[in-house]
């Protein structure tokens, strides 16, 4: 997949509202084929990279190539071959489920739009609601038909905006089983999300705070990436440890995974002698592992908190 | 920007026919559109119908006689007027002028002579036509009375079919003399104005409130496609508005129609347009939906105010005229009074047929050009 070619090559890409400067010199590859993640917390930007990537945002400075076009100049040819799902439900509430689907087919200029429609209804399962209104339709339900939607004209690129956000574990699980299916088939995705499995099922993750990027690559590149030492602390008596830790020389970072806390820091050795002394006359035990995703996240989302306050 | 390149019929007709379905579930939105025709005309025509009673007159006598006396009489019990005294004719004018009296009645001297020698006497009626929905009935009303009263005083020879008096009116202040048949041909403007504007100024707007306008962009969908396709469906709603108007007006206000039915469509097509060309260019400067209705009342006001709808246009001072011939409105009055009162052909409609073209031209280049085809 290394060698695919880049279905995304953007870089330098800025955005500002106002005086508000939301993307900053952004820069994002993307190989045809992968699923590449987006990660971020709330504000950090995702959605307007999103899109300023199919054209509904127009970039203040940068340059780059979507599907092989200029983001900049030829947003029109980029969108008839993306398909965008947006983080809002944005299909009409007021019109069914077949309405939706044919005006979809419709701006799309789709050919036979009956049986692109019905087909579509078909594998959504949705056939014997077709006259249903779309607004209706409960979360899961709405997310399914908007990836349907947006897969109506057969897109080279999928953009997907935190597609399960509020959605359950399983039409999660499926939904994602769908991603990898079509992936499979060599359309490439990005997708914005805030849940780390969904994170780790990425082929390439970037995450991005404050309108930087602060790291990309593969799961295990980006928490390699941050030269964590982490250990896991488990035992009775854990209320209170995290706050008592924050403090401490050498430690960077304390976050808590229902009973058990882990501690990380840049420098193994204070990490090591400082946790060492303060559990010394404690029944707790703490053992070293290999930090996790989440772990590198969090020491991300502090960096960026204490480089942009600071 | 060219928004002309690449359009595509079929996706405008995708457009077009997403509109109606949206319209069709809209209960609120249909409900306006019928609603408010019937509620103005229930309004408008409703001080139109009502015949004030009681209207404070009075009366110069110059020539008392028997006729005048018993024609004073019948004033009286008409219920139409109420006499508050004989009065000179100085005094007269100073209770016009106060507002104190709506009519003032004169018998000017010789009126028995020339009743008696059968030469028609003049009996003149001076009217405050500031309010011409209370002078509009009144003089049919002494005409009536000027029949009956000489009906009763000469029973031996056949009712008249006029009064045996010429009467003369003046309309003081008011000189235009607004009547029923003024109000009504102007509620067409008046209706569709304030409908067509906010309709498609609404239609916009509420995809961009409810998030959809993102999917809308994201689709090849160019920014005309979108404009017009929102816009047909809204011509069709105006032109029933207009039909369920000249149907009140013909069948339930006896409002007469000399010109052609035909070129009456022909220019309230062209209103419905410049109108729908607002409508639209509002939806694409406001945020929200608060705002397009914010737009559309900042533009019906002075429309309705300064068009010649509620004043009489050439009353109004130069500033509002000016204003007032910058609105379709005020050519769109003209234009229907001509048809339907006077009825004016095709060849005297150029005068005001051009300022509201001018209107839409400008505002259309303005739409397109705030047109955003991106979320910026
Ligand atoms: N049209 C706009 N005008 C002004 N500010 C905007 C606009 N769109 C986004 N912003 C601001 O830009 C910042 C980034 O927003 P964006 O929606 O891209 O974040 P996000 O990463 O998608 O967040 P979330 O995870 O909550 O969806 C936010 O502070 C937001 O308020
Ligand atoms: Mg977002």
């Amino acid at each position: 997949m290394d060698n695919a070619p880049l279905v995304i090559d953007v870089a330098g890409i800025n955005k500002r509202f106002g005086d508000k400067h939301v993307v900053k010199d952004l820069a994002l590859q993307v190989r045809e084929g992968e699923i590449f993640g987006f990660l971020g917390p709330n504000g950090s930007g995702k959605t307007t990279s999103i899109r300023m990537l199919c054209g509904l945002l127009t970039p203040d400075s940068g340059r780059g190539t979507c599907l092989g076009l200029d983001v900049l100049t030829e947003s029109a040819a980029i969108k008839r071959q993306v398909g965008y799902m947006t983080q809002r439900f944005s299909l009409w509430d007021d019109l069914t489920i077949a309405e939706n689907l044919d005006f979809v087919a419709r701006m799309f200029g789709m050919k036979d739009r009956s049986t692109v429609v019905d087909k579509a209804l078909d594998d959504l399962g949705l056939s014997g609601r077709r006259k249903q209104l779309a607004g209706t339709l409960s979360g899961g339900w709405k997310q399914r038909l908007s990836l349907a939607a947006c897969l109506l004209h057969h897109p080279k690129l999928l953009l997907l905006d935190e597609p399960t956000a509020g959605v359950d574990p399983k039409a999660r699980r499926d939904f994602w089983e769908e991603i990898h299916h079509l992936s499979a088939a060599g359309i490439t995705v990005l997708v914005s999300t805030h849940y780390m499995d969904e994170a780790e099922r990425c082929h390439r993750l970037a995450y991005i705070a404050y309108g930087t990027l602060m790291a990309s690559g593969t799961a295990v590149e980006v928490v390699t990436g941050q030269h964590l030492h982490t250990w896991e602390i488990t035992g009775t008596g854990l209320q209170g440890m995290g706050e008592a830790l924050r403090a401490l020389p050498g430690v960077d970072l304390v976050a808590s995974f229902g009973a058990t806390l882990h501690v990380s820091g840049k420098d193994r050795d204070a990490l090591e002698a400082t946790l060492k002394s303060r559990l010394r006359d404690t029944p707790l035990k703490m053992t070293a592992v290999p930090p996790s995703l989440e772990d590198a996240f969090i020491y991300l989302m502090q960096g960026s908190q204490d480089q942009f306050q600071g | 920007m060219n928004g002309f390149s690449g359009f595509s019929f079929s996706r405008w007709i995708g457009i077009l026919l997403k509109e109606f379905i949206q319209l069709k579930r809209d209960r609120l939105t249909f409900g306006m559109i019928i609603g408010i025709p019937i509620m103005q005309l229930m309004l408008f025509g409703f001080a139109i119908n009502s015949d004030p009673k009681h209207l404070p007159t009075a009366v110069v006598m110059a020539d008392p006689g028997p006729f005048a006396r018993a024609y004073v009489a019948a004033m009286r019990n008409s219920d139409y007027f109420k006499i508050v005294g004989s009065v000179n004719e100085r005094e007269a004018n100073d209770l016009l002028e106060r507002s104190k009296v709506q009519f003032v009645v004169t018998f000017p001297p010789g009126f028995n002579r020339d009743l008696v020698r059968g030469k028609p006497p003049v009996l003149l009626v001076e009217a405050d036509a500031t309010d011409p929905m209370a002078t509009g009935g009144a003089i049919s009303v002494l005409n009536h009375l000027g029949i009956d009263v000489f009906a009763q005083d000469m029973p031996g020879l056949n009712r008249p079919s006029a009064p045996p008096f010429e009467l003369r009116v003046h309309r003081r202040y008011n000189p235009e003399g607004i009547t029923a048949y003024n109000v009504v041909p102007g509620l067409l403007g008046v209706i569709l104005t304030m409908t067509m504007v906010l309709m498609t100024g609404l239609a916009m707007t509420r995809e961009r409130e409810r998030g959809t306008f993102e999917n809308l962009l994201a689709t090849p969908a160019t920014p005309v496609e979108v404009m017009t396709g929102k816009i047909v469906p809204y011509i069709l709603i105006g032109l029933i508005q207009v039909t369920l108007v000249l149907l009140a007006a013909r069948w339930v206000f006896n409002v007469p129609m000399y010109g052609n039915l035909l070129l009456l469509y022909g220019v309230v097509l062209l209103f419905i347009c410049a109108n729908l060309t607002l409508g639209i260019t509002f939806s694409s400067i406001a945020r929200n939906q608060l705002q397009a209705m914010q737009m559309t009342f900042f533009f019906f006001l002075p429309s309705m105010l300064l068009s010649g709808f509620m004043f009489p246009f050439r009353g109004m001072p130069e500033w509002a005229q000016v204003v007032g011939n910058v609105l379709p409105l005020t050519h769109f009055l003209v234009l229907v009074r001509g048809i339907m009162l006077k009825g004016n052909g095709v060849n005297m409609l150029w005068d005001q047929v051009w300022p509201i073209l001018l209107f839409m031209g400008v505002v259309l280049a303005l739409g397109l050009k705030t047109f955003r085809r991106t979320l910026d």
